[in-house]
């Protein structure tokens, strides 16, 4: 017998913490980012190229998809929570959106694979 | 007990469009609205980063793409989306462990994210183009 205890007070904590543990993520990763493009200049294909090839921009470009994925996901969720009332129509627009943020973290790191 | 013939006389609906929605509500709603539309611009922001990613021919393609007029204001509408929800979501952390809270400083800080953000947007946009 699996011991649970029924109180559904802290069940969002999860959620909740992820979304705040990725915001800080993608705001640090964001600095990086930006500072990198902001210094590719003149902008021509090969340099455009080699910056994504750089460590610290591939690092923090992987960083942030996966963050992306997890912080969108949270908030998607709580969007449908709040304005689709009915259940049906609230787990196939939750599904679609989660089928969707999984294949947008796989397409993020297939381009990042690449370069 | 009230009248049930005055009881069916109350407004079944509310007007509450008097009612001034305050500066943290405003900035609130604009925090979910701009995650709602940076989450439905993902695809496109990826489209983008692929095509421009791809080859020396999609590179090009790219910069003629984003070089079109409607496609920046486009791309200066989400950077706007993207600097609120940013700005407005260090303002939800400090919320969170209790800095700031008291009244004056949640107005100030709403009103400091969306001038912050807007100006950003106005830097950030003209460094672009």
């Amino acid at each position: 017998m699996v011991e649970r205890t029924i109180v559904g007070a802290h069940y969002g904590l999860r959620g909740w913490l992820a979304q705040r543990i990725t915001a800080v993520v993608m705001a640090l990763a964001t600095l990086v980012i930006v500072g990198g493009i902001w210094s590719a200049s003149p902008l021509t294909y090969a340099i455009w190229k080699s910056l994504f090839a750089k460590w610290w921009m591939w690092l923090s470009l992987s960083l942030f998809s996966l963050a992306v994925m997890l912080h969108a996901w949270v908030g998607v969720r709580d969007i449908l929570m709040d304005y689709i009332k009915p259940t049906g129509l609230r787990l196939a627009l939750e599904v679609l959106f989660l089928l969707a943020l999984a294949y947008y973290t796989i397409w993020a790191m297939q381009i990042l694979w690449r370069v | 007990m009230p009248d049930p013939a005055e009881k069916k006389k109350r407004p079944l609906w509310y007007n509450l469009s008097p009612l001034n929605l305050p500066l943290p509500g405003l900035v609130s709603i604009l925090h979910r609205a701009s995650g709602a539309v940076l989450f439905l611009g993902l695809v496109w922001f990826l489209f983008l980063l692929d095509m421009s990613l791809a080859s020396e021919a999609g590179f090009a393609r790219f910069r003629g793409y984003v070089g079109h007029p409607l496609v920046k204001l486009f791309l200066l509408g989400f950077l706007w989306a993207y600097l609120h929800h940013f700005c407005a979501g260090i303002r939800y952390l400090f919320l969170d462990i209790d800095k700031g809270v008291g009244l004056p400083a949640a107005r100030a800080s709403s009103y400091a994210v969306l001038a912050v953000s807007l100006a950003l947007t106005a830097l950030l946009g003209m460094r672009l183009w």
